[in-house]
């Protein structure tokens, strides 16, 4: 979860960002809620408040949806992608404050696809992926490139390998959302360098951190 | 080359390249990430000629630095919160000693109530310890402070705690510079202590002072203090000559853009003046430039130096200004706020009024907006002299 808040950073700061990424340690225990905060900026980073009012959330675990609610704060047209294998409208139904925005809440099933390519429930890289098909603020290349930095051997190239799959799940799907990918998917990627910070809260599960 | 690097791995790093004999640490959040990286590289040789001694405890940690110092090795802890309270009675003998140990505070609340968050209750509290305490405000100059420290350190034969903020830098991925061993090995040349024990000499340290020379041991203690000031003035400049950077300037003026740094004048009559101390100094970096467009003319302030305290540094850059804001990460109960009395004590000659702002304990974030608020009704002159900056007055049973 942390790490992949800095695997984020690591992107965007390979697309040439500012960047500064920012766990929020909770209760330290396995499986309870744990947030983490990407930025993105043109200008240097001299902030260190936590993010309130995210642009994008990722979220690694949906369970989280029916506890609390990670899209507060958020405009409709911000950006979310969410492990889950719901669809974006199931997801709105129940979260009425997920991005309304066509084509801006990607889901994923992220679970699925790490089983098959990591061998592991570890969803962040195949998120981050997702991740780079909404909303082309990171590259694809990228994400490879800092799962490389991070990781080595079979785990690195089963998250390589899982986030282009879930990269293209997000590019495939996105048609359902009415914004005509892959063209649409370009038109947002262009839309989001006019933004001067582009903060991406990842809500999900804690690694474990020792007191 | 700028590197994306979290605040604890950089700091390992930093310290690696002042070439350690000995790293003695025992874990405790925040400060772990840090000391894990450097047994890393002891383990796997990347960190050549240097023991990695593990310990049972923080009272240990500082024992063996005493000693593996005392026998003129270059030494380095680091440790948090109640891991610093155990070492305690040993940091005084450290510095009693004379040992320039450097020691990385990753900045934690004290409990009780136990809290694992940021604050600088911690390392405050070690204010009459005869350590230095050097303050980072970002991760760039936490790194950096590090290889200043030892400098300092070594030149004073004092102990330096280099403070960063726990979990605010210690585990934030930041962009920064990361020297060159090159560049390191010229500012810190190897350490030749001025004595070390020797099985060929053998003689005594950490005797007994009894009532006719203490007093003498204090004075000297204090005026070695005082020159550290000199010490660390110019230990920054001829770092920021070789690296290009600043760090560990005593009092630091903060602009909202770097460029504005070098404009920095004396405070005006008509200005507000904020002193703060850390990470919190780039959050109100962020907010300069929106209460200056609403009109509020203010000045920023970081204290680079907190032991010892930069009183006549702070005179010139307040300057003339009649109020003086001060943030501050730690209360003394019954008082106040902890750099609110430092700052008021430096200011004393002044006709000044200090406004204590007791914010982020215990790792209650510090947001952009609440120091907005709390400056704006500071420029009002609407601040009591004690605030507790966000304090929920429904749970203390003070709701209006």
């Amino acid at each position: 979860m942390v790490t992949a808040s800095a695997m984020l950073a690591q992107a965007g700061f390979a697309g040439g960002h500012q960047v500064q990424a920012t766990p929020s340690f909770g209760s330290e225990r396995t499986g309870a809620p744990v947030v983490a905060y990407t930025r993105f900026s043109d200008a240097p980073i001299r902030t260190r408040e936590p993010i309130i009012v995210p642009d994008a959330v990722i979220i690694q675990d949906p369970t989280l949806l029916r506890s609390i609610n990670p899209f507060q704060g958020m405009a409709q047209d911000g950006w979310a992608v969410v492990n889950t294998r719901e669809s974006p409208d199931e997801v709105r139904e129940g979260s009425p404050d997920a991005p309304s925005a066509k084509g801006h809440l990607a889901t994923v099933p992220a679970d699925d696809i790490v089983r098959e390519y990591l061998g592991r429930p570890i969803p962040s890289c195949a998120l981050l992926g997702a991740f780079a098909a909404l909303t082309g603020s990171i590259k694809l290349d990228a994400v490879a490139d800092a799962i490389n930095r991070k990781f080595k051997g079979k785990v690195a190239s089963g998250n390589i390998k899982s986030a282009e799959v879930a990269f293209q799940w997000v590019k495939d799907h996105a048609g359902h959302e009415d914004i005509g990918a892959p063209n649409g998917i370009e038109h947002v990627a262009a839309d989001l360098p006019s933004e001067e910070e582009m903060p991406a809260p990842i809500i999900g599960t804690p690694e474990v951190v020792n007191a | 080359m700028p590197e994306l690097l979290e605040g604890s791995q950089s700091v390992a790093r930093a310290v690696a390249m002042c070439r350690p004999d000995v790293v003695c640490a025992y874990p405790i959040s925040p400060q772990t990430h840090i000391v894990e990286a450097l047994a890393g590289m002891v383990r796997t040789g990347k960190l050549k000629h240097c023991d990695y001694i593990n310990v049972e405890s923080e009272y240990a940690a500082m024992s063996v630095s005493i000693g593996a110092s005392a026998a003129g090795g270059r030494v380095y802890t680091a440790t948090a919160s109640q891991g610093l309270l155990y070492m305690t009675e040993a940091i005084y003998n450290a510095s009693g000693l004379g040992l320039p140990i450097v020691m990385t505070v990753a900045n934690r609340a004290l409990g009780g109530p136990i809290n694992i968050w940021n604050d600088q209750s911690d390392s405050l509290s070690q204010r009459d310890s005869g350590w230095l305490q050097l303050f980072a405000a970002d991760n760039q100059e936490a790194l950096d402070l590090h290889i200043l420290a030892y400098r300092v350190a070594e030149e004073l034969s004092v102990p330096v705690m280099v403070c960063m903020d726990g979990f605010v830098l210690t585990h934030a991925s930041d962009v920064v510079e990361m020297p060159t061993q090159e560049q390191v090995d010229k500012f810190l040349p190897p350490f030749t202590p001025r004595q070390a024990l020797s099985i060929e000499h053998p003689g005594s340290i950490g005797m007994m002072a009894g009532p006719e020379i203490f007093t003498e041991t204090k004075y000297l203690a204090h005026r070695t203090m005082l020159s550290a000031r000199g010490v660390i003035e110019k230990a920054s400049s001829e770092f920021e000559a070789q690296f290009g950077r600043v760090a560990g300037q005593l009092v630091r003026p903060y602009g909202d853009t770097r460029a504005d740094d070098a404009e920095h004048r004396p405070a005006q009559s008509d200005e507000i003046v904020v002193v703060a101390m850390g990470s919190v100094l780039g959050t109100l970096q962020a907010v300069l430039p929106v209460l200056r467009a609403e009109g509020i003319n203010i000045q920023l302030l970081g204290i680079g130096s907190y032991r010892p305290f930069p009183n006549q540094r702070l005179v010139q850059a307040v300057g003339e200004a009649k109020r003086v804001v001060v943030i501050d990460r730690a209360i003394q109960l019954g008082i106040g706020g902890v750099l609110s009395d430092d700052v008021q004590r430096a200011l004393g000659s002044k006709p000044v009024t200090v406004d204590s702002v007791v914010a982020g304990l215990g790792g209650r974030p510090i947001t952009e907006a609440s120091l907005e608020d709390v400056l704006r009704r500071a420029a009002k002159g609407e601040l009591e002299d004690l605030t507790f900056m966000d304090l929920n007055q429904e749970v203390v049973g003070e709701a209006a």
